[in-house]
């Protein structure tokens, strides 16, 4: 592959909106998907022929089946108030990243087959025909949408960008075009059980790696379990729990905490992955089948619980989505929430002063933390609204003595995206995601000058690994990003209460 | 019966079925599709009765656009608080005795028209001026704040400089009502104001102006935030399960 040349944007004094640039980032655009990686999904292979009549049909199917797009396409006043909003509008200046362009790309042909005015007066609505040129404008900016809502927030109506681009994906999907980051990603799930392809001997093998280093390291015999029937807690991470810096700090946290509790737990080889791509590509059948394989796992394993760990969208598909997707739960001890996360697991044995943290083991360290946008904006931990902001800062400072938040406007439900997110975490989008992070590195610059901050903290998955790459195209070292549990794994004193 | 009189009922009437239909079709179409997922745009309220307080917010304080932008949401207050107030201040033309609060809102009824077109003014300047806003504007975004400074214009216009006859306006209007028709007084600015509303009437339910209805419906603001609690399931969701694929 070429190597993309880009200008990293200048981290200024302040966050600035940009003048418009069109067009340029025109060029952004996935790879797409190899036919087998569409067929195992039951999409077509390449672009249909009657591919104009298949997308508005399936935009039909859409507008039947969910209210969201039908409200979000009619409700628009065009007020703006959103465009302004968008890390990708922010970082890029081209100006169909602006959420309400973005959502113009797919309104304009709602309009023209959906709506009397744009049948009768195409050219005063804004509406066009679908033709080649609709179609890649689709494929570019679809996949210049993280699916932050961010937008959202911010929009009089809700109207969300991430739920149009869902659907623009679904109807690209259904036409033949797919994006080959997600589709190819989504089979390993439906056929390994999760998105690394790592098959289960593989799996049992890193995780007696992972004890072996614990007990040189603590010398405490912490157990990494797979597959034990009747385990209290099932444990689904993001796979990449099991093998990248930062995140296997994270999953060595988690197994310290369950030791320390003294509650037992396992991993699933057949169900090895909280990741759901399915949400990306707006599928929701394919959504299904991911998480009815969780379903499965529980139930085979006999557990009474299922904690998931540190991933923002699989956080927002297991608490917003699993219920409807693949519950009742009923088979699991109902004195818990299902499903929980582990920070909310660790924040309750911390309140209840069932472990013990040594802040003092993260001296060294100056924290922040970057609220992910999906838990942010799209779940909740904990009984209270705004748990989800409460309970990881809670968790943190009781980790570490020297804790420091960002800006206001860059945290907490205003939360800027990583750049990473909603499928576009793949090296030919590294352009779009090192602009993306803009508004975030600008707000570190800020801590970083203000406090003296020197790592931030995070609880998504696709966050820590877009922030792994991009952190170095803003003179930030990689190891900046942290893992929340990986500062719980550094301040847990084990062996203290058992 | 002048043919201005027979015209001008005709369209009255025609604008209004027009009107209530095409909403009525519209919230009915909204009401019935489903919302498969819970996507409330967290934090969330997770009661009912939260939702209602949301919502209510969005409506009478336009919550989230103050969130965003002060200006914006000053004109847009200012607009649609005069246009409530114009509108409550017609009311008097349609019921007979005036009701007593009615009556006591007429003299804000007045300052209401000023403020709304100066909103409109604030919109229309902001959607010229900034780049942002004006590339995202279509040829029937600004036809929108044109005609609604044309009604207000107009209608300031019939206050302050031409003083139609009000009283055989009223006689007209309830006339309509009761199906016995009156007389329309023959004023060019009153009939200016009268076709202008009749085009807002029909262009309502195929326009923007169907985030009036849709604010309701808007799942990401109408959810409670319960998906842990309470199943969620849209029916043709429900038709997948039993396929056989599950556990
Ligand atoms: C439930 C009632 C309503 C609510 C909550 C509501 C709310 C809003 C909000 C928040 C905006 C965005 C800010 C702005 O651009 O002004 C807006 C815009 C607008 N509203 Fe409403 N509105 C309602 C009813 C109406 C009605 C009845 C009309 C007209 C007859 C109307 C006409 C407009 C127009 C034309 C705009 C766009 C202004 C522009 O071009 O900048 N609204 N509305
Ligand atoms: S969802 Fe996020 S990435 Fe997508 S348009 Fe909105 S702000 Fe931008
Ligand atoms: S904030 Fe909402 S209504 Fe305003 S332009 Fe954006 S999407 Fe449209």
């Amino acid at each position: 592959m070429a190597k993309v040349e880009f200008k990293v944007p200048t981290v200024g004094e302040y966050l600035t909106t940009p003048d418009l640039q069109p067009g340029v980032m025109a060029k952004s655009a996935p790879f797409k998907a190899a036919p087998r990686h569409q067929q195992a999904l039951g999409f077509p292979g390449e672009l249909v022929e009657d591919w104009e009549q298949r997308a508005v049909a399936k935009l039909a199917e859409l507008l039947k089946k969910y209210r969201s797009l039908r409200v979000h396409l009619d409700a628009c006043v065009k007020c703006g108030s959103c465009a302004d909003k968008c890390h990708y509008f922010l970082g890029t200046g081209d100006p169909k990243n602006m959420p309400v362009a973005r959502q113009d790309l797919l309104r304009s042909i709602y309009r023209r087959h959906f709506t009397l005015a744009g049948k009768l007066f195409p050219r005063l609505v804004g509406a066009r025909d679908l033709d080649p040129s609709v179609l890649e404008e689709w494929y570019s900016y679809f996949h210049q949408c993280s699916q932050c809502r961010r937008c959202s927030v911010f929009c009089p109506y809700g109207i969300d960008t991430a739920e149009i681009s869902m659907a623009a994906r679904e109807i690209l999907d259904e036409i033949g075009v797919g994006q080959k980051y997600c589709n190819e990603i989504l089979g390993k799930v439906h056929t390994l059980g999760n998105n690394l392809g790592l098959p289960p001997p593989a799996l049992a093998n890193t995780l007696e790696g992972l004890e072996e280093d614990v007990k040189e390291d603590t010398g405490v015999e912490v157990r990494f379990p797979l597959d034990v029937q009747g385990a209290e807690v099932l444990l689904i991470p993001p796979s990449a729990d099991f093998f990248a810096e930062p995140h296997i700090d994270g999953l060595i946290g988690y197994a310290k905490v369950f030791h320390q509790a003294g509650v037992s737990w396992t991993l699933s080889s057949y169900a090895s992955e909280a990741a759901n791509f399915a949400l990306f590509i707006g599928n929701y059948e394919q959504m299904r089948k991911v998480a009815l394989r969780i379903r499965k796992a529980a139930i085979d394993l006999k557990v009474k619980r299922i904690i998931v760990g540190e991933c923002g969208h699989a956080w927002r598909v297991a608490y917003s989505f699993w219920n409807t997707l693949a519950g009742p739960f009923d088979f699991l001890d109902p004195r818990y929430p299902v499903p929980q996360h582990i920070i909310e697991f660790t924040h309750d044995l911390i309140e209840r002063g069932a472990i013990k943290l040594d802040k003092e083991a993260n001296d060294q360290m100056r924290v922040t933390f970057h609220d992910s946008c999906n838990v942010a904006r799209a779940t909740r931990m904990g009984a209270r609204p705004g748990g989800q902001f409460v309970l990881p800062r809670e968790v943190i400072k009781a980790s570490c003595n020297h804790f420091f938040d960002m800006a206001p406007e860059t945290i907490g439900e205003k939360t800027f995206c990583c750049g990473g997110g909603g499928g576009l975490l793949t090296d030919e989008l590294l352009e779009l995601r090192v602009k993306g992070a803009l508004p975030r590195m600008q707000a570190l610059r800020e801590v970083q000058k203000e406090h003296g901050v020197t790592h931030m903290a995070a609880i998504c998955a696709i966050c820590k690994s877009q922030f792994s790459k991009v952190l170095p195209y803003y003179e930030f070292p990689m190891e900046t990003i942290v893992s929340v549990h990986q500062l719980v794994s550094n301040a847990i004193q084990l062996g203290t209460n058992s | 019966m002048p043919i201005m009189t027979v015209i001008y009922a005709l369209l009255l009437y025609g604008a209004s079925a027009v009107f209530v239909l095409g909403v009525s079709y519209r919230v009915f179409a909204y009401a019935r599709t489903p919302a498969p997922l819970k996507i409330p745009t967290m934090p969330a309220p997770v009661t009912r009765t939260g939702v209602v307080f949301r919502v209510a917010r969005e409506v009478t304080l336009f919550e989230s656009l103050f969130k965003s932008s002060k200006w914006t949401w000053i004109f847009a207050v200012m607009f649609h608080l005069g246009l409530l107030l114009e509108v409550l201040r017609h009311l008097r033309y349609f019921i007979q005795p005036v009701w007593f609060w009615v009556v006591l809102v007429q003299p804000f009824g007045i300052y209401g028209g000023m403020v709304m077109v100066a909103g409109l003014l604030g919109l229309l300047g902001r959607r010229l001026l900034i780049a942002r806003v004006r590339y995202i504007s279509q040829p029937s975004d600004y036809l929108m704040l044109l005609l609604l400074l044309g009604i207000g214009l107009s209608g300031l216009a019939i206050t302050f400089l031409d003083h139609t006859d009000i009283v055989s306006f009223k006689a007209f209007v309830l006339g309509l009502l009761y199906f016995d028709w009156q007389p329309l007084p023959d004023s060019p600015l009153l009939l200016a104001h009268l076709s202008m509303v009749v085009a807002l009437l029909i262009v309502f339910p195929f326009s923007k102006l169907l985030h009036a209805p849709g604010v309701f419906f808007s799942p990401t603001r109408n959810q409670v935030d319960d998906a842990r609690e309470r199943r969620h399931l849209a029916p043709w969701a429900a038709q997948l399960e039993g396929a056989g694929d599950e556990v």
